[in-house]
């Protein structure tokens, strides 16, 4: 049975799920899309294919005369999929999206940190009041499928420790200075150049997207209540390269650690000295997590912890998972 | 000077006070004590480690009084700093007192900055340096990390700590 989703946002996530619903039959139906300045409600389905390219073409998913908040409250879907960029002050407009979904009784897919980050909980809440399901796993390391194994595989275990790589950009930079003798500047310049940084860089190397990562989760599935402000924060923007000569004396570099310890309350980011071989130690851009738990002991992920395909992956896996657990949708 | 010693006391109360007075009485100076419950021995008896300063020509008068008192000098003045862990300190670490910034950690008495690698790229430019911290326990590492981690944030230097795990 197809499951029908209204998609709102057509960026690089966006268009991932299109284009992955372009290469192979997922038996998910499009019946609304919508980015900032056009939208389209189409019930019976949306070809992916033909709004790749008219998104290419024209700039616009649809009519103009249409907004992303008219797909939200009127199109007949199962899921809403909100992939617009993350506002981390305001959480807006998705949380409003994500609001409206949920009173309809649909259920919600989510890329965008904003939301989970600042509302999580009254989120759940309306999900959970409403019957539904809001899911998130694209908002934390991408491809990575942590969220889902943390609260389904993992469910009996208590989480000790959490450590993490969980931002890309500062990832590359860290590598090319270790693995090339960059200056912090020089290899920043480079990341922008190959679009791995924003012209803008400050929310990615001050640490601020690494450490909204950490309060989703733990406010997730570690079940607290922290904010931004509860987590000590120490971005790559200070580093020297002669620190990461420095550390390499003794066969070891510098990365960008995000760090929860739940019996410490302690939540931590900041760049650490780690053995140069330690499973954390990942190159480029992509993204590492190790877990300590009681059960299962010490577990590590590693994986492109961002990309157009790979976030798309995480979407479609919530997504599919709805559909099988609520099979015949709404 | 400063001497390190490892005592047996007898595990009964007022034992620990008994053992510490005769330092004082030689004019010695305690730095720091450390209990060591799980010191084993059969005797009924507790290890328990002290750092002092001294006057070097009074160090046999203690060592003396510590016979008399029937206290048993187990280790004396060995490598008494078994945990060691390096950070990375980058700022003006030499115009914000270098000098002070090592001896914060030199004068707890139970962590001391062992070696440091220093590069300075050029005047008016940050400094990175490597320093290397011992400290008698884990414990004592940690409370000297937290006292470089204040300075630090004094100073205005970012720190580097090691990832333990």
């Amino acid at each position: 049975m197809a499951i029908r989703i209204a998609l709102i946002g057509t960026g690089a996530v966006g268009r991932g799920i299109l284009e992955a619903m372009t290469r192979k039959d997922l038996g998910i139906v499009l019946t609304g899309v919508a980015d900032s300045r056009s939208g389209m409600i189409h019930p019976d389905g949306i070809s992916s294919s033909d709004l790749l390219t008219r998104k290419r073409e024209t700039g616009l998913c649809g009519d103009v005369s249409i907004t992303a908040d008219d797909v939200v409250r009127t199109a007949p879907y199962d899921v809403l999929v909100e992939v617009s960029p993350t506002d981390a002050a305001t959480g807006e407009p998705a949380t409003s999206y994500i609001r409206t979904a949920l009173s309809r009784g649909c259920h919600v897919v989510t890329s965008n940190k904003g939301p989970v980050a600042l509302h999580y909980h009254e989120l759940k809440q309306e999900a959970d009041k409403a019957g539904v399901s809001f899911r998130f796993e694209a908002t934390v390391a991408g491809a990575i499928p942590i969220l889902h194994t943390l609260l389904e595989s993992l469910g009996g275990n208590e989480v000790q420790a959490l450590y993490g790589v969980l931002n890309g950009t500062c990832n590359y930079i860290l590598t090319r200075m270790a693995e090339e003798g960059l200056s912090y500047k020089q290899a920043l310049d480079e990341a922008r150049a190959l679009g791995y940084a924003e012209a803008d860089p400050t929310y990615d190397v001050k640490g601020i997207d690494a450490a909204i990562k950490l309060v989703i989760f733990a406010n997730t599935v570690l079940n607290q209540r922290i904010t931004l402000e509860d987590i000590d924060i120490t971005g790559i923007d200070l580093l020297t390269e002669e620190a990461i000569r420095l550390a390499e004396e003794q066969d070891a570099t510098i990365r960008l650690i995000g760090e929860i310890i739940p019996g410490k309350n302690l939540y931590r980011l900041s760049p650490r000295i780690i053995p140069r071989h330690h499973p954390l130690v990942v190159h480029g851009s992509l993204n590492a997590i190790i877990l300590r738990t009681d059960l299962a002991g010490d577990l590590v992920f590693s994986g492109k912890g961002a990309g157009s395909l790979e976030t798309a992956s995480a979407v479609l896996g919530d997504i599919l998972s709805i559909r099988d657990r609520y099979a015949g949708g709404n | 000077m400063q001497v390190s010693m490892k005592l047996e006391i007898r595990d009964t109360p007022g034992q620990l006070v008994a053992a510490l007075m005769p330092i004082s009485d030689a004019g010695g100076n305690i730095k720091t004590v450390i209990h060591e419950h799980d010191f084993s021995s059969d005797k009924g008896s507790l290890g328990v480690e002290v750092v002092i300063e001294i006057p070097q020509e009074r160090l046999d008068a203690l060592l003396k009084l510590f016979q008399e008192r029937g206290i048993t000098v187990i280790r004396f003045g060995e490598e008494r700093m078994h945990y060691q862990q390096s950070v990375i300190l980058i700022g003006h670490l030499i115009h914000t007192n270098l000098g002070d910034t090592v001896d914060r950690i030199d004068s707890t008495g139970f962590a001391e900055v062992t070696r440091m690698s220093l590069a300075m790229p050029a005047i008016h430019e940050r400094s990175s340096a490597k320093c290397t911290i011992k400290a008698l326990s884990r414990e004592h590492m940690d409370q000297a990390i937290e006292i470089l981690r204040d300075v630090s944030k004094q100073k205005d230097i970012l720190m580097i700590e090691p990832l333990e795990f």
